[in-house]
């Protein structure tokens, strides 16, 4: 429906007016902490407030990033980024295209629970997957915050993939079989080629579901050098409460990258999420 | 061709189980039976590092009879959840429709408003403590440049949830994408019979895209319910649950039982109480949707 015909100017006007002051206030901020992530701790509280640094501290973000061992942080995310993004891409691609494509018995009812599960509160398998992980002595190291994501790599993962696959004419798989193909080898050589706008929007999803991951890190991980980016600045701002421009300046490296991202993915990104409908 | 056809199924059976054996062991070891054994501790006394004894029903009983904080908690959460669901929802419906009108730089405004939602929620907590900052924050900085009366924000009893519930109206961009997908379901061909028949604007939003869009609404309604049960970040990082325990959100209390206290049995109880009470609103809401969500003959989800 649109709201304003192409011939009532007041309400078009009226249009952009709103988008451009929503605009405004979602872009505020961003620009709030690149401008103090440069600025004295004095000019940034300057009444009334000021825009441009003067003069530029660039040394917020040396005196920042080295003062916690932020390189250290930053390998760590990393490297559960790397397990968790192979993880959940083998895993989920399989289970989809077994639930998309092939018959077997009980699918539709291991698929319901599945989804079921989506809406099962975290917290209550929060502490029993605590206490599963400390008699495997997997505290404070990277297993639990990797190793699940192996098993399927998510529900919303699999769900979303399903519903590519789905899409996919199903004669492919049929003409492949008639040449005596199994179906490891239909989902090589057929499946994963069609399906990877699909899986570029799964590994973008992974990527940042772990980069903003905190509940995770912080019940499983306890000592300052397997510290993931998000704890290192949850951490860092309690030693450094009131130094608003290392603060700023810390924010605003952790959310660069996850913004770099999104601009070169952000067509896939919103693609994905309308795909399915469902990411809450 | 029959034995052919028999060893297709026989394939995809095989394979079939082979490839979603990872989910199935997953739901196996990552949920059955966490909310199993989660149950189970809840009727015991277990504390990390000493003996447990089954106690039945007792932590359901301190819970609801003598337990203070877990009163507070649940207050703090229902007070966050009616404000900041419907507020949310209401929110993320109206850009949905700004963003659903051809205008000039549409994917630009879409990316922008998209843009809160992937800003890691650490971060975000940090920008909206200066945000909510009393002495010079970008709020009390604005209200006093205009000559109005200054707020303490989370920071003062009374005003940290609704600050809080302001904050959440920031993220609510997965729920503006899932309105923006069912608005562009909403078949034209309606909007042009009630043109037809003298229709204004009016109408058409209120006969045509409201019923068309209750499925998404009730979707996001359900989602947006289990998601601000269990706030936790804001809590943990902003407020610590203050002050005078303001804040203090049903997830954190747990977790301050379960991995400061290390009091397992009765946190996990606390676990069991949220997810009733989430099972219960879930299930009214599904009561009454008969009443107000519309599903169309074939085009409904």
């Amino acid at each position: 429906m649109t709201i304003a015909g192409k011939n009532f100017a007041p309400l078009r006007a009226l249009l952009y007016v709103l988008l451009i002051v929503g605009s405004i206030g979602m872009i505020f901020p961003f620009v709030w902490l690149i401008r103090s992530s440069l600025m004295e701790n004095s000019q940034i509280f300057v009444f009334p407030p000021e825009w441009i640094p003067d003069p530029f501290k660039w040394s917020n973000y040396k005196e920042a990033l080295t003062s916690v061992p932020f390189g250290r942080y930053f390998l760590n995310t990393l490297t559960i980024e790397l397990f968790v993004i192979s993880g959940v891409l083998i895993t989920s691609v399989m289970a989809a295209y077994s639930f998309a494509r092939l018959n077997w018995p009980g699918r539709n009812l291991v698929f319901a629970l599945l989804l079921g599960s989506m809406m099962l509160p975290y917290a209550v398998t929060l502490i029993p997957n605590f206490m599963l992980w400390r008699s495997l002595g997997g505290i404070n190291t990277f297993m639990p915050l990797t190793v699940p994501a192996w098993f399927g790599g998510g529900a919303f993962n699999i769900f979303l993939l399903r519903q590519f696959f789905m899409g996919i004419p199903k004669e492919l798989d049929e003409a492949a079989y008639m040449d005596g193909a199994a179906p490891y080898r239909v989902l090589w050589t057929i499946i994963v080629p069609l399906a990877k706008p699909a899986m570029i929007v799964v590994a973008i999803f992974s990527f940042i579901d772990v980069w903003n991951d905190f509940l995770g890190p912080i019940i499983y991980l306890n000592s300052n050098e397997k510290f993931t980016l998000a704890l290192g600045l949850a951490t860092f701002k309690g030693l450094y409460n009131a130094q608003w421009g290392y603060l700023m300046a810390a924010s605003a490296t952790i959310v660069a990258p996850i913004l770099v991202l999104f601009f070169f993915a952000q067509r896939q990104f919103i693609e994905g999420i309308t795909l399915t409908g469902i990411k809450g | 061709m029959r034995s052919k056809a028999s060893g297709v199924a026989r394939m995809e059976r095989k394979w079939g189980i082979i490839f979603a054996l990872p989910p199935i062991l997953g739901l196996l070891i990552f949920t059955l039976y966490p909310v199993t054994a989660s149950f189970f501790y809840s009727l015991t006394d277990w504390s990390i590092g000493s003996d447990w004894t089954m106690i039945g029903f007792d932590n359901y009983k301190t819970v609801f009879t003598d337990d203070p904080l877990f009163n507070k908690a649940l207050y703090a959460t229902t007070y966050y959840a009616l404000g900041s669901v419907p507020i949310g929802l209401a929110v993320a419906f109206a850009v949905a429709m700004l963003l659903n009108q051809k205008v000039k730089g549409l994917s630009i405004f879409r990316t922008i408003f998209y843009l809160p939602t992937i800003v890691p929620s650490i971060a975000n907590t940090i920008l909206w403590l200066w945000i909510f900052n009393p002495d010079f924050g970008l709020l009390n900085s604005g209200l006093k440049a205009v000559g109005l009366p200054t707020s303490q924000w989370v920071y003062a009893e009374e005003t940290a949830i609704p600050s809080l519930i302001m904050m959440s109206t920031w993220g609510v961009g997965n729920t503006i994408l899932i309105f923006l997908a069912g608005l562009q379901g909403v078949p034209g061909h309606l909007y042009e019979a009630v043109e037809v028949d003298g229709g204004n604007r009016w109408h058409k939003f209120w006969n045509i895209t409201i019923p068309c869009m209750t499925p998404t609404i009730f979707f996001n309604l359900i989602m947006a319910l289990i998601g601000t049960f269990q706030a936790f970040n804001q809590a943990y990082v902003m407020t610590e649950g203050g002050p005078n325990n303001s804040t203090l959100f049903y997830v954190y209390y747990l977790y301050r039982k379960a991995f400061t206290e290390s009091k397992i049995g009765y946190a996990s109880a606390l676990a069991w109480v949220l997810f009733l009470i989430i099972m219960l609103l879930t299930f009214i809401v599904f009561k009454t949707s008969n009443r107000w969500v519309h599903y169309e003959e074939g085009g409904g989800k």
